[in-house]
C-alpha cells in the first residue's frame, strides 16, 4: 500500500517534470517569441545598426560626455551576468566610506555642485548592480557637465533630460526616473546632428 | 470579604420541593454553611506553614512553572552564596534580594493554593465531627446485635429508632420516619423517609427523630455519601478539569519557550560584547514565564468547587463543575422550580343559569376538608370574592367525601345536598349529564389557558368551572430571560398536556417545553438534544429521572431523591432546591472567567516587564537602549529588582480575586468579553508599569540596590 | 514620505481583495465539488493525470494516510529534483552558458529549500544554473505552493466537517489545485510578464559592446515564465542573483504592481475560501481585516523608516539632497514602492525582493524580520498563511475565551487539551528553531565568520536567516555568506523544520476537530466575526511574536537604531 503511494507519487512528479518543467517553459518560450519578440529576448537597443545594450540593463558610463548611471557592487561593475548588492548594513562604515568616496568623485566631476545637491542615487549603490535608471535630479546635476563636454547649449540637454522623464505607473507606483542608456543615446543623437 | 457568595443570588428565587410535604415554599435554603472571612486568622496561619511544605520539590512538579522559578531561586541563593563568601557585597546585595523575591514568589503561590486548600478542610474538618464512631444495631439471624458502624457491609440490615444517627448510607427497606438531615443539607426541617418510593434513601450521619426504622445498607465502608464528600473535599490530588489540562499545556509551552528565549540571551549577548549575568537572566525567565496564573491556577479550581460546597452542592467531579460553565440547555421542572408547588383557585365560570356566588359556595363547602393548597386556595378566593366564611359544620349532619383515584373528585354531603367538585369528566359522569356548550367551553379554555378546571355539581346539577392557576414563581421570569442572554436554553419539563405546557412555558418565558414526560421521553430528548450538539443540564430526584440524568452533561441529583438518581448524577444539591443549577452554572462560568483573565492579565504583564529589564540589561552595551526605558527607572539594579518584587506581589494581591472569581451577571458573550477584555487585557497590559514604576521609586529611595545608572 | 508612497498600499490592497474574492468563488467550485467554466478542458486532463499516475482519487483518507500521501509526494519531489540537479553537467541541452555541476551542499539546500516552498537562494541563478535547471526548479514552484493548499484543505475541513473521521483525498486536492488554480494563471502570469519586458528565450548569454566600447556580458533565459509562477506560488526563488530588483526580472513599477497583484491573489482568495468552506463568510473578516492591519501597519513603518533614511549619514554630517535611503534600492522603484514590497515579501512568504534588504536602516529591516518571526501569517504563501492564522486564533481564544465563560469554541468546534497542544507546538517549533539556530551561529566560529556586516547587524543577519528558513520565505540579508556549509546545513535544516513539523500538528488538530459535534451558536458564543476578535487575533500575532523575539530584536535592529542615531559604527 505505502510502495504504491511513492510509486503513484514518483509518476506524479516525473510526469509534471516533463509538463511543467519542460512544456510550460517553453510553451511561454514559443508564445514570447511569437507575440512579444522585443522584450522575449532581452528588450535590446541597437546604435548604428549594432546592438549595444539591453534597454532594461544598466551600463557603465565614465565619460564626461555621458550621462553615469548610479554606483554598482558587481564585479567588474555593470556585470549582467552576475547581479549583486553592496549589502552594507547602516552602521558599516565600510557604507559611509563608500558614499564619501562617490560623492567625492561626483563633486570632482561636477564643479559647483555642493554635497546637498546631490541626490542620494548617485552616491548609493542600487540593488542589482544594473540599475539602468538615475532620479532626474541625478540627471539635471550631470546637466552643465554633459553640456560641457560635448559642446551643447546647457537648455538642449537640459530638455533633453526632460523628455526622457518616466513618471509613476498609475501616478502611484515606482519613482519618476530617467533611462541612461536612452538618455545617452538620444544625446548621441543630439550631438551628431 | 466575607461574603463569600458573589452572585447574591442564593436562595433569591425561593424553593420548594417538588414532592412537597417538606419544607414549605418560599423558604430559603440557607442552612449551615461554612461561613468564614477570606482571611480567617486559623487559615492563614494553618495555609503560611502549608506553603513552607509545599516547598519540596516533589510537590512542585505538578505545577512547572512553579517548579522552574524554585529551580531559579535555587541559583540565585547559590550565587548570592558566592558572592557573600567571595566579599564581593555590592552583588551579594542585589543577588541575594532577587533571591529572596524569587522565594517569596513560590511561597505566595504556595500561600494561594494552601488557602483554597484550607478552606475546603475546614469544610471536611466539620463534617468529619459528625461522623462520630456511630452504633449500629445490625440485624443477625441471632437478633439484633451493637456493631460499630464502620464494620457494617453492603446488604447488612440495621434498625434505627428515634434519637439515633443512621450508620451509613442506605434505603429503608421497612417503616417510615422522619429524619434530621442538618448534618448534610444544613436544612433543619426535618424530611420524611419511608420505605419504597422516591424517598427510600437515607445518608449516614443523619439522625432519626421520630418512628423507627429498617435500614438496608448500599454503601461499604469508605465509599458512603459522607466518606465520599470528605475525600473529595480533602483530595488536594484533584484530578484536573480538561480545560486545566489544556491551560497547563498552554502554560508549560510559555514556560518552555521563554526558557529558550532566556537561554539564547546568553549567547546574543556575549556576541554584542553585553554579557549577563545569571541572576538577571533567571530574573528575565522568572519575569517572563506566567507566574501569576501558574501561581493561581490550582488555588480557582479549588475555591471553585468550594463555592459549589459553600451553596450546599457536592460535585462528584471537576469536570461536572467545568461542564456547568458550558452547558446551554437547561431542563427545569415545571412544579416547584418554575411554578409554585401548587396551583391556585383564580376564577369561578358559572354555568348558564347559575349564579357565581352560588358556585363559590359550593365550590368552598366541597374544599373545606380539602386540606391540600389547591383547595385551601378555593376557600380563601370564595371567601374573597364574596366574603363567604367558612360555615361551623360541627353540628350537622356532615361527611366529607374524600378524594379518590377511581372516582377523582372530592366533596361533601350536608344535610342532604351532596357537593362535588373533580376533574370535567368525572364530575359529568357523576351528575350524568351532557356538559352543556358553553360550560365545556369554558373547561376548554381554561385547559387551554395552562390551568386546571375543576367542575363543581350540586345534586347532579353543574354549577359551573373553577380554574385552578400554576402560579409562577417571583423573580424565576427575570432569571429564566439572563440565562437567555447569556445563550442558554431553557426546558420546562411537565406532565401535562402539550396545550397546557405550551401555555404555562410561554407565561413562564422558557424556551421549549416537554410535556407528558415519561421517563423514556425525558431520556430520549436529553440525548436526541445532546446528538445536535448542546450540553445539557438537568436536576433529577426521583427514579423516573435517573435515565435523563445519566445522559445528562450535568445531573444534579437532590439529595432528598432516591437512590438511584443520585447515582446517576454527578452533582447532588443537599438543598434539594431545584433553581440551584442555575447557580451551579454560574459557577462554572466563573470558575473558567477567572482562569481566562488571569491567564490574559499574566501574559500581557510581560511587556511591561520587558520594558523594565531589556534596557537595564543591555544598557551598558548599547547606551541608546535607555531610550526603551520608557519608565524611566533609576538604574538597572532597581529595575530589575522592581519587576521581580512586582512579579511576586501580584500574586498575593490577586488572591481574593482567585477565591473569590471574578464577578459574573448572565448576559452575552461578547458583553462579558468585551469588560474582561477591558479590565484584564488592557488593565494588565497598563498596570505593571505603573505598579513597577512606584516600586522602583520605593527601591530607590531605600536604596536598596545600586542607583548607579 | 510621500502621498503617492501611502495610497499605493490601499490601492492594492483593494485589487487584490477583489480578485481574491473572485478567485475564491472559483477556488471552492474546484476544490469543494463545484462547476467551474474551465472543466470542460481540465476534467479530461485530471482524468488523464489519475490513470497515468495510477491514482484513486475518491478514496477519502484520514488525516494520517492524508499527510504520508502529502510527504511522500514531496520527498519524491526533492529527490527527483537533487538527482536532476546533480546531472547539470550531463544534461547539456539549454545550457548555453556552460554551468558545471552544483555543489553538493547548495544542491541540498536548494531543493530542500524548493520543495518547502522557502526557495532562499544560496546560489547566483545567473552564475550556477543552467536555463534546464532552472526549468526543474519550476517544477517545485508548481507543486510546493499546491501543497500549501492541501495543507490548509485539512485543517480547515476540520471546522467544515463535523462527526468525521476523515479529511478528502490528497491526490485530488492536489491535482485540481495544480490543474485549476497554478497553471492556468501563471500561463496568464507569464504572458503578461513578458509583455511587460520580461525575456523568455533559451539564447546564450548576449555579449555587447557598450556604447562607451566596455565589453557586457548579459544574462538571458526564460525569466518570465519563472517569474511568474515564483510569484504566483509565493516562491519568490528567482533567476537572478538579486532576484527581482535584478531589471529583466523586475523591468518596471507597473511589472512590479502585477507580480504583486499575482502574490497576493491566491492567499487573499485563500481567506474567503476559509469563510466559504466553513459556511459562515463572516468568520473570514477578522481575519482579514487582522491581516490588513498589520500589513498595513508594516508597510507604513518601513516605508517611514526608509523614507527617513539611515540615521548614521546625518550624524555623519553626510547630508545629501534627501535623506531617503537608496543603497541597495532602484531607482524606478524608489523607497515608496520598494518599501510596499519588501514588506510583502515576508507576509505572503514571497521571498522575493527588489531590493538589498541588509541596506535597510534597522528598523525597516526589522519589519520584514519581524512578519516572518509572527510565522508569516499576514496573508502568507498559499494556504500556510491561512492555517497558521487560525493556530493563532485558537491560541487567542484559548487564551481570551475562556472569560466568557465557556470552554473555549471556535466555529461551532470545542477547543480542547488536543487541541491546544497541537497549536502550542506549531508555536513553539518555529520560535525555538529560530532561537536555537541562531544562538548557535553567533556563539560558533562557523556561524561567525559567514557575517557581512559586524556588530547588531550581523545579529540580524544571521536572526533573518533562520526566521526566513523556518518561515520557508526565501529572502535574505544577502550579506551573510548563505552557501557556507554552516549556513546551507542550518537553513536547510530550519526550512525543513519549519514546514512539516509546524504545520502536520495543525493538520492533527483539524483531524480532531472533524471528528467532534458542531456546537450551535448562542449568545453564549464567543464572537468571532467582529471588531473585538480582530483586536483580539491582532494583539496576540503582536504580543506573541514580541514577547518570544524582544530580547533579540533589542540586540539586532532596535541597538542599531539607536546606535546609528548616536553616529556608533561597528566594525574597521
Amino acid at each position: 500500500m505505502r510502495l504504491k503511494v511513492i510509486w503513484s507519487a514518483l509518476r506524479l512528479v516525473l510526469l509534471f517534470v516533463v509538463v511543467l518543467g519542460l512544456g510550460y517553459n517553453l510553451l511561454m518560450v514559443g508564445i514570447g517569441e511569437a507575440a512579444f519578440s522585443g522584450q522575449a529576448n532581452g528588450s535590446m537597443v541597437t546604435y548604428h545598426g549594432r546592438v549595444v545594450g539591453s534597454r532594461l540593463i544598466g551600463q557603465q558610463f565614465t565619460s564626461p560626455r555621458f550621462f553615469e548611471g548610479r554606483p554598482s557592487a558587481t564585479s567588474p561593475p555593470y556585470n549582467a551576468a552576475s547581479s549583486a548588492a553592496s549589502n552594507y548594513g547602516p552602521t558599516n562604515p565600510a557604507l559611509l566610506r563608500e558614499i564619501r568616496t562617490n560623492l567625492a568623485a561626483v563633486l570632482a566631476e561636477n564643479p559647483g555642485v555642493k554635497p546637498t545637491q546631490v541626490p542620494p542615487d548617485l552616491v548609493e549603490s542600487s540593488a542589482s548592480g544594473l540599475d539602468p535608471d538615475i532620479s532626474p535630479a541625478a540627471a539635471y546635476l550631470q546637466v552643465p557637465r554633459v553640456a560641457k563636454a560635448n559642446h551643447l547649449p546647457v537648455g538642449a540637454v537640459r530638455n533633453l533630460v526632460a523628455g526622457h522623464v518616466t513618471g509613476r505607473f498609475l501616478g502611484i507606483y515606482g519613482a519618476p526616473h530617467v533611462n541612461v542608456l536612452e538618455l545617452n543615446l538620444a544625446l548621441l543623437k543630439l550631438v551628431n546632428q | 470579604m466575607s461574603d463569600m457568595d458573589p452572585t447574591g443570588h442564593v436562595g433569591a428565587t425561593g424553593t420548594a420541593l417538588a414532592d412537597g410535604g417538606e419544607p414549605p415554599a418560599g423558604e430559603s435554603p440557607h442552612g449551615r454553611r461554612v461561613t468564614m472571612s477570606m482571611w480567617d486568622k486559623d487559615l492563614v496561619r494553618r495555609s503560611l506553614r502549608q506553603s513552607l511544605r509545599k516547598l519540596d520539590p516533589r510537590a512542585l512538579t505538578h505545577n512547572p512553572v512553579m517548579f522552574v522559578v524554585e529551580i531559579g531561586s535555587l541559583f540565585t541563593t547559590a550565587d548570592a552564596l558566592r558572592y557573600l563568601a567571595s566579599g564581593r557585597l555590592g552583588s551579594f546585595s542585589f543577588t541575594g534580594q532577587i533571591a529572596i523575591w524569587l522565594w517569596l514568589t513560590v511561597l505566595f503561590a504556595n500561600f494561594a493554593e494552601a488557602m483554597a486548600e484550607g478552606r475546603g478542610q475546614a469544610h471536611a474538618d466539620e463534617l468529619r465531627r459528625t461522623r462520630t464512631e456511630t452504633e449500629a444495631r445490625k440485624v443477625t439471624p441471632e437478633g439484633i446485635q451493637v456493631v460499630p458502624a464502620t464494620t457494617l457491609q453492603v446488604g447488612d440490615v440495621v434498625v434505627v429508632a428515634a434519637g439515633e444517627v443512621i450508620p451509613g448510607d442506605g434505603e429503608v427497606i421497612e417503616g417510615i420516619a422522619s429524619v434530621d438531615e442538618s448534618a448534610i443539607t444544613g436544612e433543619s426541617a426535618p424530611v420524611i423517609r419511608e420505605s419504597g418510593g422516591d424517598r427510600s434513601a437515607v445518608t449516614g450521619g443523619t439522625t432519626v427523630l421520630s418512628d423507627e426504622i429498617q435500614v438496608k445498607i448500599t454503601a461499604g465502608r469508605g465509599e458512603s455519601f459522607l466518606d465520599r464528600m470528605i475525600t473529595l473535599i480533602e483530595a488536594g490530588v484533584r484530578q484536573k478539569t480538561p480545560n486545566e489540562i489544556a491551560l497547563a499545556l498552554l502554560l508549560a509551552g510559555l514556560t518552555l519557550i521563554f526558557l529558550v528565549v532566556v537561554v539564547t540571551v546568553a549567547p546574543f549577548s556575549v556576541y554584542s560584547h553585553a554579557p549577563v549575568s545569571v541572576t538577571v537572566l533567571i530574573a528575565l525567565l522568572v519575569a517572563l514565564i506566567p507566574t501569576t496564573i501558574g501561581g493561581l491556577l490550582s488555588a480557582i479550581g479549588i475555591s471553585g468547587m468550594n463555592r459549589l460546597l459553600e451553596r450546599n452542592v457536592l460535585a462528584l467531579s471537576g469536570r461536572a463543575v467545568e461542564a456547568a460553565g458550558d452547558v446551554n440547555v437547561i431542563m427545569l421542572d415545571k412544579t416547584g422550580t418554575l411554578t409554585m408547588g401548587s396551583r391556585q383557585a383564580t376564577s369561578f365560570t358559572p354555568s348558564p343559569g347559575v349564579e357565581e356566588r352560588r358556585l363559590a359556595e359550593a365550590a368552598q363547602l366541597s374544599s373545606l376538608a380539602d386540606e391540600t393548597p389547591e383547595g385551601r386556595s378555593i376557600v380563601v378566593l370564595a371567601k374573597e370574592r364574596y366574603d363567604l366564611r367558612a360555615p361551623d359544620l360541627d353540628g350537622g349532619d356532615v361527611e366529607f367525601v374524600p378524594f379518590s383515584a377511581q372516582t377523582r373528585m372530592s366533596g361533601v354531603d350536608l344535610d342532604g345536598r351532596q357537593i362535588r367538585k373533580g376533574a370535567a369528566e368525572s364530575v359529568a359522569r357523576w351528575a350524568e349529564v351532557e356538559l352543556d356548550p358553553q360550560t365545556a367551553a369554558a373547561v376548554e379554555q381554561i385547559s387551554r389557558a395552562g390551568s386546571t378546571p375543576l367542575l363543581v355539581a350540586e345534586d347532579r346539577q353543574i354549577l359551573g368551572a373553577v380554574e385552578l392557576k400554576d402560579v409562577v414563581k417571583p423573580g424565576i421570569k427575570e432569571r429564566l430571560a439572563s440565562l437567555r442572554a447569556a445563550g442558554i436554553k431553557t426546558v420546562m419539563i411537565t406532565g401535562d398536556n402539550p396545550i397546557t405546557a405550551d401555555a404555562i412555558a410561554r407565561e413562564v418565558g422558557v424556551d421549549d417545553f416537554l410535556a407528558e414526560a415519561t421517563p423514556e421521553r425525558k431520556m430520549e430528548y436529553v440525548k436526541s438534544i445532546r446528538s445536535e450538539g448542546y450540553m445539557v443540564g438537568m436536576v433529577g430526584d426521583g427514579t423516573n429521572d435517573a435515565p435523563a440524568l445519566a445522559n445528562a452533561d450535568v445531573a444534579v441529583a437532590m439529595n432528598t431523591g432516591t437512590m438511584a438518581a443520585r447515582e446517576a448524577g454527578n452533582m447532588i444539591d443537599l438543598d434539594s432546591n431545584p433553581t440551584k443549577l442555575i447557580e451551579i452554572v454560574e459557577v462554572g462560568k466563573q470558575i473558567l472567567i477567572t482562569r481566562g483573565a488571569l491567564t490574559t492579565f499574566s501574559v500581557v504583564n510581560d511587556v511591561a516587564k520587558y520594558f523594565a529589564i531589556i534596557p537595564a540589561m543591555f544598557v551598558v552595551a548599547y547606551p541608546g537602549l535607555n531610550a526603551l526605558n520608557i519608565m524611566h527607572l533609576t538604574s538597572p539594579e532597581t529595575a530589575i529588582l522592581s519587576a521581580i518584587i512586582f512579579n511576586a506581589l501580584i500574586i498575593p494581591a490577586l488572591i481574593p480575586l482567585a477565591l473569590r472569581g471574578v464577578r459574573y451577571r448572565a448576559t452575552t458573550a461578547a458583553t462579558i468579553l468585551r469588560k474582561n477584555l477591558l479590565i484584564y487585557g488592557l488593565g494588565g497590559l497598563i498596570l505593571p508599569f505603573v505598579g513597577i514604576k512606584l516600586i522602583d521609586m520605593i527601591v530607590s529611595a531605600l536604596h536598596l540596590v545600586s542607583t548607579v545608572k | 514620505m510621500t502621498w503617492q508612497g501611502i495610497l499605493q498600499i490601499f490601492v492594492l490592497l483593494a485589487v487584490v481583495t477583489v480578485v481574491g474574492f473572485f478567485l475564491s468563488k472559483y477556488m471552492y467550485n474546484t476544490l469543494e465539488g463545484g462547476r467551474t467554466f474551465m472543466d470542460r478542458v481540465l476534467v479530461p486532463c485530471e482524468r488523464a493525470v489519475y490513470r497515468l499516475c495510477g491514482i484513486d482519487p475518491t478514496v477519502e483518507m484520514r488525516w494520517t494516510r492524508y499527510v504520508f500521501v502529502l510527504l511522500a509526494v514531496n520527498v519524491v519531489g526533492f529527490v527527483v529534483l537533487m538527482v536532476l540537479l546533480a546531472l547539470q553537467p550531463v544534461l547539456t541541452i539549454f545550457n548555453p552558458a556552460h554551468m558545471h555541476q552544483v555543489p553538493f551542499w547548495v544542491n541540498l539546500n536548494t531543493s530542500i529549500s524548493f520543495m518547502t516552498n522557502t526557495n532562499w537562494q544560496n546560489y547566483g541563478g545567473e552564475t550556477t544554473l543552467s536555463y534546464l535547471s532552472q526549468m526543474w526548479l519550476t517544477v517545485q514552484q508548481f507543486l510546493s505552493p499546491v501543497t500549501g493548499i492541501c495543507l490548509f484543505l485539512a485543517v480547515v475541513r476540520g471546522f467544515s466537517r463535523h462527526n468525521a473521521n476523515t479529511i478528502g483525498n490528497f491526490w485530488r486536492d492536489f491535482v485540481r489545485t495544480l490543474l485549476w488554480v497554478a497553471i492556468p494563471l501563471a500561463v496568464i502570469g507569464a504572458v503578461v510578464l513578458i509583455a511587460l519586458g520580461s525575456p523568455q528565450n533559451l539564447h546564450a548569454y548576449t555579449v555587447v559592446h557598450t556604447l562607451q566600447g566596455h565589453k557586457q556580458t548579459i544574462a538571458q533565459g526564460p525569466v518570465a515564465s519563472m517569474t511568474s509562477i515564483m510569484q504566483l506560488g509565493d516562491n519568490g526563488g528567482g533567476f537572478f542573483n538579486m532576484n527581482v530588483a535584478q531589471p529583466f526580472a523586475g523591468p518596471n513599477a507597473a511589472s512590479i504592481f502585477f507580480q504583486l497583484i499575482l502574490g497576493f491573489s491566491v492567499p487573499v482568495a485563500c481567506i474567503f475560501l476559509f469563510g466559504k468552506m466553513v459556511k459562515n463568510t463572516r468568520q473570514a473578516r477578522p481575519i482579514y481585516w487582522s491581516m490588513v492591519l498589520l500589513f498595513v501597519i508594516g508597510a507604513l513603518v518601513l516605508y517611514h523608516f526608509e523614507a527617513a533614511g539611515n540615521p548614521a549619514l546625518a550624524a555623519h554630517h553626510l547630508r545629501l539632497a534627501a535623506s531617503h535611503n537608496l543603497e541597495g534600492k532602484e531607482t524606478r522603484f524608489g523607497t515608496g514602492t520598494t518599501s510596499l514590497f519588501e514588506n510583502s515579501t515576508t507576509t505572503i512568504s514571497w521571498g522575493s525582493v527588489i531590493a538589498s534588504n541588509d541596506s535597510l536602516t534597522p528598523i525597516g529591516g526589522l519589519v520584514p524580520l519581524f512578519n516572518m518571526m509572527t510565522g508569516e501569517v499576514i496573508f502568507g504563501s498559499w494556504g500556510a498563511g491561512m492555517i497558521g492564522m487560525i493556530a493563532y486564533a485558537v491560541l487567542a481564544l484559548f487564551l481570551a475565551g475562556l472569560m466568557v465563560g465557556r470552554t473555549p469554541e471556535y466555529l461551532g468546534k470545542k477547543i480542547e487539551s488536543f487541541e491546544v497542544k497541537m497549536a502550542v507546538l506549531s508555536m513553539i517549533v518555529p520560535s525555538l528553531v529560530i532561537l536555537v539556530l541562531a544562538a548557535l551561529s553567533v556563539a560558533l566560529k562557523a556561524g561567525t565568520s559567514g557575517i557581512f556586516n559586524p556588530g547588531p547587524h550581523g545579529l540580524s543577519e544571521v536572526l533573518y536567516a533562520f526566521s526566513s528558513g523556518v518561515g520557508n520565505n526565501g529572502s535574505a540579508f544577502g550579506g551573510l555568506n548563505a552557501a557556507s556549509p554552516w549556513y546551507s546545513a542550518t537553513v536547510g535544516l530550519a526550512m525543513l523544520l519549519g514546514r512539516f513539523p509546524m504545520y502536520i500538528p495543525l493538520v492533527a488538530m483539524g483531524a480532531s476537530l472533524a471528528k467532534k459535534q458542531r456546537i450551535p451558536e448562542s449568545a453564549g458564543t464567543f464572537p468571532t466575526h467582529g471588531p473585538l476578535f480582530t483586536v483580539l487575533l491582532t494583539g496576540t500575532v503582536v504580543v506573541v511574536g514580541a514577547l518570544i523575539f524582544f530580547p533579540a530584536l533589542a540586540l539586532g535592529p532596535f541597538a542599531e537604531q539607536f546606535a546609528a542615531h548616536a553616529g556608533k559604527l561597528f566594525g574597521g
